[in-house]
């Protein structure tokens, strides 16, 4: 997961190449995030221009989304299943030792900037828990050890 | 031995989870060092998850099947002889003599697992685009009476009767008009919608070109959510290879009618599967759920209006309008007409994808196709229907899976998710968790589901806790009736189905 470094130029680029979709704003932020890995603080004013909306709107559907961060992710993202399925299958003590080993929190990402932690509310695969998303990566039948290999 | 084999190895997330690409590079390297010439299909899952990777070999009598296979096993397996075919301890005969699959009545998912999901010509092999070429020919009157008498209901949960909804739409006088496909699919232990879309997703595309002849739509939207990467890559190739072969854009095969189809990406908000939620979002704004009425039929998207539907209504369409009414109605059970693809999930030992007709018990869906518990231990509790579904007992496993009996039972269908916990399992952290989640989750815009699920989960933290637990029960009692009466919509009206049902099927665990 390497991500661009933040450049209002690009920005506007990747905004602009959006602007005839209806409902755009969606879409833009996706775009912004797969390039930047974020969406920059920067990007809200740069967003509100483009569609004729207030910083405020932009501003408050980044932060209604879950999946839209406001700072850079670690090279590494781990989301971790913590739904009720991956929950029967024995989440809990996955998601124990994937803290233990990063040494960070759920949300959190390691000073090092290697790993980001976070839980995520079903992936869909619901009857091979328990199931993590790392980076792009859907894994299923999660046990300590498959997962450590992973992230080696 | 010149002509090529075929083998089938699935490209379903499900299967990629566990090492498919793997196993798929395994047998191209293999099959090379032999000099074997094999021809690799990347197919849709069959839905017998617990057995993925399931890789299947073509013969002359049918496709067998090994399963689970991994990396390692695939030189043994070659050794074996399993390119002929031959017995092998991770063999299990002919696929379509299973069990689990054989009794099985597959009118959605008829074509996945069996065929590439991108192939237009393998889809039309199959029967696929029969229910548009007939839907052609007819009004759009027509199209809404076939589906209308088929009984079919919306899937998503609600099971409000499609027909209807598509009247309504037809009916409304509008220089514009949407079909919004729902493909949100965020509750826990499904995975239908994701499945048909990886491993049939020209299905989706018909049924909602089919929906928009019906209501005079010409453009659609595919919400999903974005933790289906493989999905959304999956159906955005699939619109590609659509438009490129003329079964969308402007004038379809020269029938005048035009369709476009875009897929637009969630960001992970669990509300947003809520219609009114989907539209805000599909418009570009905070997903916050809609007053009602106006319904979205008469103002949806961008205020015009629109057909909201399932996943799994819009791709039950294909077979109305090419099998016909009378045919799929004949399934099901009382008012719940058709089949429902009922996903096994959770701590069960053969998880997977099974449809069939309403009406079959919950029990026989747990014991004789998912086999129990994976775990070995005594089953407890099943939660049907997401986060927002009643957990059922052991004891009323009996219950008949259709809208009507499950809605007696103080339970839901909901999008047919069946999440099986074994007897480890705590119900007052359970109950915890349905709170949480609908704090979590809550769009923000009614008071009894913001500040009621938080308050849920502090008084269940006490529960949890032991403290005060008499005075907090009856005080959790009062919170989830305010929520069930005053939420603006299901995420908040339904929390306390959960709760509620863990309370009183398991009160040992809340004494």
């Amino acid at each position: 997961m390497t991500a661009a470094a933040w450049n209002a130029e690009r920005a506007r680029a990747i905004i602009d190449s959006h602007r005839s979709l209806r409902g755009a704003l969606l879409p833009m932020l996706h775009a912004l995030q797969e390039e930047f890995g974020y969406v920059d603080a920067d990007a809200a004013p740069l967003l509100a221009d483009s569609l004729n909306l207030s910083k405020a709107e932009v501003h408050g559907v980044i932060t209604f989304y879950h999946e839209f961060r406001q700072s850079h992710p670690g090279r590494h993202v781990v989301r971790v299943c913590v739904a009720e399925a991956c929950q029967a299958r024995g989440s809990d003590k996955l998601v124990d030792h994937l803290k233990s080993k990063l040494g960070i929190d759920l949300g959190e990402t390691r000073a090092d900037g290697e790993f980001t932690l976070e839980a995520v509310y079903c992936l869909g695969n619901c009857a091979l828990g328990p199931s993590a998303l790392v980076d792009d990566q859907l894994m299923g039948r999660l046990t300590p050890a498959r997962i450590d290999g992973a992230l080696a | 031995m010149s002509a090529a084999i075929t083998l089938y190895v699935p490209r379903d997330a499900a299967a990629l989870s566990v090492g498919a690409d793997q196993v798929a590079a395994a047998i191209v390297a293999e099959a090379e060092a032999r000099k074997l010439p094999v021809h690799i299909v990347r197919n849709g899952s069959r839905g017998m998850l617990w057995l993925e990777p399931l890789v299947e070999v073509a013969t002359p009598a049918g496709r067998v099947a090994y399963g689970p296979v991994t990396p390692e096993n695939v030189a043994e397996l070659f050794d074996a002889g399993f390119l002929e075919a031959k017995p092998h301890p991770l063999g299990h005969g002919l696929t379509e003599e299973i069990f689990y699959f054989k009794h099985q009545q597959r009118l959605t998912f008829a074509r996945c697992g069996v065929t590439d999901p991108l192939s237009v010509a393998d889809y039309q092999a199959h029967g696929g685009f029969a229910g548009l070429e007939k839907a052609l020919k007819m009004t759009p009157a027509e199209i809404v009476k076939e589906v209308t008498d088929s009984g079919l209901r919306g899937r998503g949960g609600a099971g409000f009767p499609t027909g209807i909804k598509w009247n309504t739409v037809l009916n409304a006088p509008s220089d514009e008009k949407f079909v919004c496909c729902n493909a949100d699919e965020g509750d826990s232990g499904t995975f239908a919608d994701r499945m048909i879309i990886e491993g049939d997703p020209f299905l989706l595309i018909e049924g909602m070109t089919i929906t928009a002849l019906a209501v005079g739509a010409r453009q659609g939207y595919v919400y999903l959510r974005s933790e289906y990467p493989h999905a959304v890559e999956t159906l955005r190739e699939a619109i590609r290879i659509a438009y490129e072969q003329d079964w969308l854009g402007s004038n379809i095969h020269g029938s005048g009618h035009d369709f476009h189809l875009e897929v637009r990406v969630g960001a992970g908000s669990y509300v947003c599967g809520e219609e009114t939620a989907m539209l805000e979002s599909l418009e570009g704004k905070r997903g916050v759920v809609r007053a009602k009425p106006p319904i979205p039929a008469l103002e949806g998207l961008f205020g015009k209006p629109t057909v909201v539907n399932n996943v799994l209504t819009l791709t039950s369409v294909p077979v109305v309008l090419a099998q016909g009414a009378a045919f799929y109605r004949d399934f099901g059970a009382g008012r719940s007409h058709g089949t429902q693809p009922f996903q096994l999930a959770g701590n069960i030992a053969r998880g997977g994808l099974v449809e069939l007709a309403f009406g079959v018990s919950l029990h026989d869906l747990v014991y004789r196709y998912g086999g129990g518990t994976a775990t070995g231990r005594p089953l407890r509790a099943v939660q049907v229907g997401g986060p927002l579904g009643a957990y059922v007992p052991e004891s009323q496993l009996s219950l008949s899976a259709d809208y009507e009996s499950m809605a007696e039972a103080g339970a839901m269908l909901g999008h047919g998710g069946l999440v099986v916990f074994d007897d480890s399992v705590r119900m007052d952290h359970m109950a915890r968790f349905a709170m949480e989640f609908c704090a979590e989750e809550s769009c923000g815009k009614c008071t009894p589901c913001r500040i009621g699920s938080t308050r849920g989960r502090e008084v269940l933290d006490k529960i949890v806790a032991g403290i005060d637990r008499a005075a907090n029960m009856i005080l959790l009692e009062d919170l989830c009736t305010v929520m069930t009466d005053g939420s603006l919509c299901a995420m908040g009206g339904l929390t306390p189905l959960p709760v509620k049902s863990a309370i009183r099927h398991f009160p040992e665990d809340f004494a």
